[in-house]
């Protein structure tokens, strides 16, 4: 599924059959995003979280959602996916018999769930109203009820499925994770890493968390080290024997990169987690939308070059109408 | 008489004739149970009536009445550029008639539409300026199709203009005429091919047998011969319930055009799936490879009958040909959004009776609402008027 700028240009010049001159401007048609200055994001460890599920009461806290006694009516909230009440979901895979935590084979692993908050994010150039937007200086991706039309672009745009819609509401709402920016507003964190006992969910700088990762693939499997817990900067810490991780940080570069990155034992698709090209489906997308449109300039040429053939058409034939109604009878 | 100095005027008539016949009845009654849905729709949210979901967020309402009804709606595109554009006056006769059926089609696509997403209300963010996102396709195609809707209405109207006498008005929209005539050419072939592009979004979610960057190209060509087909459809249809007289030698050359169109679908269709090295999958007897096939075999079928020119002569051929190419094309457009698309999350969709309802509900309103305007408006040009017309 990659695709070289060949078949891009291709693809848009053919596309257009209209302006067939426009093959110039076509290479720079958009500029890939980069990662905004204040990017903030959450490091989640596969390897630390034990599963207590802390972060998904948290969440539903925050976010005022309601639980999901769902699937097991004696307990109390029991998702089985991200859904219209569920922003962050903490979710098991298993291999074989899956008895041992983080091994590969025969094991068992968590993932939490929740949108990634990409760098170039499908769902903000989808949205034709602006209802999605990404935070120029945190780079958070931030939904606004009063924008949106409910046409669930963003659901099929998102190569995560992570936006949800209210479909049961007399008029719904798309839902997703804002990282919290409610509270990062007034200078706290995300809810979930708030309350994470062991780290497994990190918040901090995207670019402090990166080289966190980075410093987790040095270390020596089995050795004891610090993770920091909460926030990158909290100061606290958790003790931990360092597993063997995956040498391969999900969310790096996987479509241009993310905000919500992953580590783990246990290969990602195990998770579901597909494996992506560095190049978004945006680039493409609207790269080709970009270089017919350019502004609407070449519509309106086109429309000034339409304008004037109908009407020299049209005069022609209304005289020829005229011919035949002279000479008696038309058909 | 048509007088001289009234240009726009035209040769066609009202047919006349009983209104309450019973197809339009039965109609109605469609209409009327597709209200109910629509009711509950917009009180319990559109989870009460269909079967939509997470992984589906877009349905037959979105699939069949909009990407497949708009196709249907393409006739009075493809006629308005062969006869303004390309200046093949010899079609005059059979703009209106497809005009009237692009102008309930788009219409009712809208109505859809407005079903369908979930914040009607908020629709308005659409014009404000700074809400606006050029970069979104389904922005384009938004507000492509609604200033569509709106040229579609006043380039029929002269047809409201001939029956109510409207002659100032008639002189004063004659000015402008070309202009309208313009943009019903260009919108179409804008939002059609942005409706292909609107999927190339979709990524890894659509089969690689849709997925591909010549997305827009196809969905401008099915755009194309759809509407020609529709045409040729429609009139074979109007031609024998309305005692029109023969309009075979009209079509056949419509079909002559089809042909070159299709051919030229096929082979850029082919030839892209081959070139991407998915040709294995059409062939591997999975039900998506077998899908691609029957899109593709309908059209064949299609292009096939109509490349003999003496099928292009037999009235009832033209007809099995179109209804072949409808067929083709919907299923390209339907595969597109819907059965070629997996979120990879175990989600599955059908319709459900409601949505169905409401679909179904809209192609009668779209019947009934034909039959009644080409019988109060003059639509049709009869070739035998003078011999037999009341
Ligand atoms: S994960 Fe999906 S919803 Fe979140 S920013 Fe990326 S595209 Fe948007
Ligand atoms: S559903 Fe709302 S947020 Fe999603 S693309 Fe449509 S308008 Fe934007």
């Amino acid at each position: 599924m990659k695709m070289k700028r060949r078949e891009f240009i291709k693809g848009a010049v053919g596309s257009l059959a209209l302006a067939s001159a426009s093959g110039a401007g076509i290479a720079n048609a958009r500029t890939v995003q980069a990662l905004p200055p204040g990017a903030v994001g959450i490091l989640y460890d596969s390897t630390l979280c034990v599963g207590c599920n802390a972060c998904m009461a948290a969440c539903k806290k925050a976010n005022d959602k309601n639980p999901e006694p769902v699937n097991n009516p004696g307990t109390w909230d029991n998702p089985q996916d991200l859904s219209a009440s569920t922003l962050n979901v903490i979710k098991k895979a298993s291999v074989g018999t899956g008895e041992v935590k983080d091994s590969p084979s025969d094991g068992y692993a968590f993932i939490k769930r929740q949108c990634l908050h990409c760098i170039d994010p499908s769902c903000v150039t989808a949205c034709p109203v602006s209802a999605l937007t990404k935070d120029e200086e945190t780079g958070i991706v931030e939904y606004n009820k009063n924008a949106c039309i409910g046409c669930r672009y963003c659901q099929v745009a998102c190569p995560y499925n992570i936006p949800k819609f209210e479909w049961d509401d007399m008029y719904p709402e798309i839902v997703k994770c804002q990282l919290c920016s409610h509270l990062i507003e007034k200078g706290g964190i995300s809810a979930c890493c708030s309350v994470c006992p062991t780290g497994a969910s990190l918040f901090g700088p995207v670019e402090s968390l990166i080289e966190e990762s980075r410093r987790r693939l040095q270390m020596k499997p089995g050795k004891a080290y610090e993770y920091p817990v909460g926030s990158i900067d909290s100061g606290e810490t958790h003790s931990f024997a360092a597993p063997h991780y995956i040498r391969h940080v999900y969310g790096l570069e996987e479509l241009g990169g993310t905000q919500v990155m992953y580590m783990s034992a246990m290969p990602y698709k195990e998770f579901g987690l597909p494996a992506f090209p560095k190049e978004s489906f945006v680039s493409m997308a609207s790269g080709i939308q970009y270089a017919i449109y350019k502004g609407m300039v070449y519509p309106l040429v086109v429309l000034a070059g339409l304008v004037v053939m109908v009407k020299k058409n049209k005069k022609s034939e209304e005289a020829e109408g005229h011919d035949q109604q002279q000479g008696g009878d038309h058909e | 008489m048509t007088s001289n100095k009234e240009v726009i005027m035209s040769d066609a008539k009202p047919l006349g004739g009983r209104i309450i016949t019973p197809t339009f009845v039965i109609c109605l009654i469609i209409v009327g149970i597709a209200g109910f849905y629509a009711v509950k729709r917009l009180i319990f949210g559109i989870g009460s009536i269909s079967n939509m979901n997470d992984g589906f967020p877009w349905g037959i309402w979105i699939a069949y009445d909009v990407v497949v009804g708009t196709a249907f709606a393409c006739g009075g595109y493809v006629m308005a550029l062969l006869v303004y554009i390309l200046n093949r006056g010899e079609f005059h006769p059979l703009v209106r008639p497809a005009l009237l059926a692009s102008m309930f089609g788009y219409t009712l696509a809208g109505v859809s539409v407005f079903l369908d997403i979930g914040r009607y209300l908020n629709v308005y963010n659409l014009y404000l300026p700074w809400q606006m996102n050029y970069h979104s396709v389904m922005f384009e195609v938004a507000m492509c199709i609604g200033t569509y809707i709106f040229v579609l209405w006043l380039e029929f109207t002269p047809a409201f203009v001939e029956k109510y006498k409207l002659t100032k008005f008639g002189e004063r929209l004659n000015k402008v005429i070309f202009i309208l005539i313009a943009m019903g050419v260009l919108l179409p072939t804008m939002h059609q091919s942005s409706l292909g592009t609107m999927m190339l979004m979709a990524g890894f979610k659509l089969s690689p047998l849709w997925h591909t960057q010549a997305l827009p190209l196809l969905f401008l060509l099915t755009a194309v011969f759809m509407g020609f087909a529709i045409v040729v459809f429609e009139a074979s249809i109007s031609s024998r319930v309305y005692k029109l007289g023969d309009e075979t030698p009209m079509l056949s050359k419509i079909a002559r055009i089809m042909v070159w169109v299709i051919g030229f679908y096929l082979i850029i269709r082919f030839q892209n799936v081959f070139m991407r090295g998915e040709m294995a999958l059409a062939f591997s007897g999975t039900f998506l490879g077998n899908m691609f096939l029957l899109e593709n075999l309908m059209l064949l079928t299609g292009l096939i009958i109509l490349a003999y020119p003496n099928n292009r002569t037999s009235p009832r051929l033209l007809f099995i040909a179109a209804v072949c190419i409808l067929i083709g094309g919907s299923l390209f457009r339907f595969n597109t959004y819907i059965i070629g698309f997996d979120p990879g999350t175990g989600w599955k969709y059908f319709p459900s009776i409601g949505e169905q309802m409401i679909t179904y509900g809209l192609i009668a309103f779209e019947i009934a609402a034909y039959t009644l305007f080409v019988k109060i408006f003059p639509v049709f040009s009869s070739h035998e008027h003078t011999a037999s017309n009341s």
